[in-house]
């Protein structure tokens, strides 16, 4: 499967404070509206401009801190196809599999703001189509790819009745 | 095959199969819960899979505790719609005031050998028990709710060997953030952190702190043996049956081992807006502070608020600092006031909150000014926390905080102790 779309580069550790600020707190009941803040500390226009296929592209540690799904969620919502970055926070990966919204773990370094990306998932390779740059990344285990193919966890148990390891 | 760790037994025992580090394995869980600002999501996921039950019911709770009371309808609104949820499914719901869903965990739940997960990061907290306690996501959380059991990835473990006894003025804040300063705020992601040594100068108070803040360097758990000290404090609270041993195997395999004599422990701040961002508090002498909190999941039990009115009790914090002071439960805070360390702090100057999560989340209680410092026992200092980016966030043990409530800048608390 491939993807392709406009990277959003963004750096090291940002935190879920930043993906989906407390402040907003109240709005997680109401995700399109929680949405329209995505990343707004880091980068005010994000929301606005963000297309439906862009991908948010980032350094170590992307999304440390708090367990909130709705970080996740939102990007997903937004139209984001997938999260590539060096490393992630633990909680924030399984979130993303888990709601089905692709987090692939690759060297970003590569990557120009605004360049035009693509992401072959299965083959595990990333082009920046922008510069002719190329990173591999391994593919996720066959467990996580088939939650990510099922749709999420909750897809997942639906169709086989359990969760499959 | 070496000898297993603590993660690897409790969820090889969980799963029914002889899981090492690197597994993936299904677990059965034995405590599971969501708290205000993950719940809804996660009753809208066990909706979505098409169920109005949980597996569970007795081992499912809700707690309200982010926003407690609540300020605004919207969530006003999520805690009917979680305590309509549990009637009908007949999960637990801790209500408003009761307190945060980690200290409740610890003081009517938590015992060793268990497999907790909860959607809050910090569900790591019950590692102080002996217990593998994680945090995850709603959909995890509901998936977990719905069928008592999820899948796990078994962590490599890095053994933290402590030795030592802890200065006067130092505490075990101080070596957690000590140690994520030197590991960082990645440095044990998808691990657990597993303590052991001489672990006598660690009371459960002191270890449930360290436990918390595991997942500060990304951990996946903070898991402490059990002891007589665990054995102890169930037995306090009227669980001594629920007391088992738990240890690691003699050849049990880590992934690396630290090093802390406590002795050469300092106060420790951390800076913002990272956690692993340290300095001792000495050298932040010139940083002067708008307010202050001592409380939260990390630091609100009892004998935070006793340094705290060690500190306070008979002296004034001058107007210009906010003091504000969470107790973590109910229970804390009747046993501050019947003790007199709440009188002492509001004499000194301090707001009383109700047990709750407080200013920690930016919800309410407290958000910061532009341009303010805020100097807090929280677990957390990220950009935005306290509900303003453009407010900074130092991180402490409730010794330092009172200390610097006291003088109006970051303040060693060997300075001011009596």
């Amino acid at each position: 499967m491939k993807l392709r779309g406009r990277a959003w580069v963004f750096g090291d550790d940002i935190s879920t404070d930043h993906i989906a600020p407390g402040r907003y707190f109240h709005l997680r009941s109401n995700l399109p509206e929680l949405a329209r803040h995505l990343l707004e500390d880091v980068r005010g226009d994000f929301a606005a401009r963000v297309q439906p296929g862009d991908f948010v592209v980032a350094g170590n540690n992307f999304g440390l801190g708090s367990s909130r799904e709705h970080a996740p969620t939102i990007i997903k919502l937004a139209g984001v196809s997938a999260v590539l970055a060096r490393s992630f926070a633990r909680i924030f990966f399984r979130n993303a599999v888990n709601i089905g919204l692709p987090a692939i773990i690759v060297d970003t370094s590569f990557v120009g703001d605004g360049n035009e990306l693509e992401v072959d998932l299965a083959e595990g390779l990333v082009r920046d189509l922008t510069n002719g740059k190329e990173a591999r990344f391994r593919p996720l285990t066959p467990q996580l790819l088939r939650i990510l193919k099922d749709g999420g966890l909750v897809e997942h148990i639906k169709k086989h009745g359990d969760i499959l390891l | 095959m070496s000898g297993k760790t603590i993660a690897e037994k409790i969820l090889s025992e969980k799963s029914g199969r002889e899981a090492q580090a690197g597994d993936l394995v299904v677990a059965r869980v034995d405590l599971v819960f969501a708290q205000d600002g993950t719940g809804p999501l996660t009753v809208r996921q066990i909706a979505n899979l098409g169920l109005s039950q949980v597996a569970h019911p007795e081992t499912t709770i809700f707690f309200l505790d982010h926003a407690a009371p609540s300020p605004r309808r919207e969530l006003s609104n999520d805690h009917l719609f979680m305590r309509e949820f549990s009637e009908k499914a007949g999960a637990a719901v801790s209500e408003v005031g009761e307190g945060i869903c980690h200290q409740l965990v610890a003081e009517e739940r938590a015992a060793p050998g268990m497999l907790i997960v909860g959607a809050d990061s910090h569900t790591c907290t019950a590692g102080a028990f002996g217990a593998f306690a994680t945090g995850m996501g709603s959909t995890d959380v509901a998936a977990a709710m719905a069928l008592g059991k999820t899948w796990f990835r078994v962590p490599e473990s890095i053994r933290v060997e402590i030795r030592g006894r802890l200065a006067k003025g130092v505490f075990a804040k101080d070596l957690i953030l000590h140690l994520i300063g030197e590991i960082g705020a990645d440095g044990a992601d998808y691990q657990a952190l597993e303590f052991g040594g001489d672990l006598e100068a660690l009371d459960m108070e002191s270890r449930l702190t360290i436990s918390n803040m595991a997942v500060e360097a990304g951990a996946k758990a903070g898991i402490f043996p059990a002891d007589e000290q665990t054995r102890a404090y169930l037995a306090e609270r009227g669980r001594t049956e629920q007391f088992r041993e738990m240890e690691p195997a003699p050849d049990a395999a880590y992934e690396r081992t630290l090093h802390y004599d406590l002795s050469r422990i300092e106060p420790t701040v951390s800076r913002p807006h990272r956690v692993d961002q340290t300095s001792p508090a000495r050298d932040l002498s010139e940083v002067k502070v708008d307010q202050v909190f001592i409380g939260t999941c990390t630091n609100g039990r009892l004998s935070d608020l006793q340094v705290a009115a060690q500190i306070l009790r008979g002296k004034s914090v001058p107007p210009r600092v906010r003091l504000l002071v969470g107790p973590a439960s109910r229970e804390i805070y009747l046993r501050a006031m019947a003790e007199g360390l709440l009188s002492a702090l509001v004499e000194a100057g301090a707001l009383v909150l109700p047990p709750g999560c407080g200013p920690c989340v930016g919800v309410h209680q407290g958000a910061l000014g532009d341009g303010e410092v805020c100097l807090s026992t929280q677990n957390r200092n990220f950009e935005g926390r306290m509900g303003n980016p453009k407010g900074l966030i130092y991180l402490s043990s409730p010794a330092v905080a009172a200390a610097s409530a006291l003088t109006g800048r970051i303040t060693d608390p060997r300075e001011v102790l009596p």
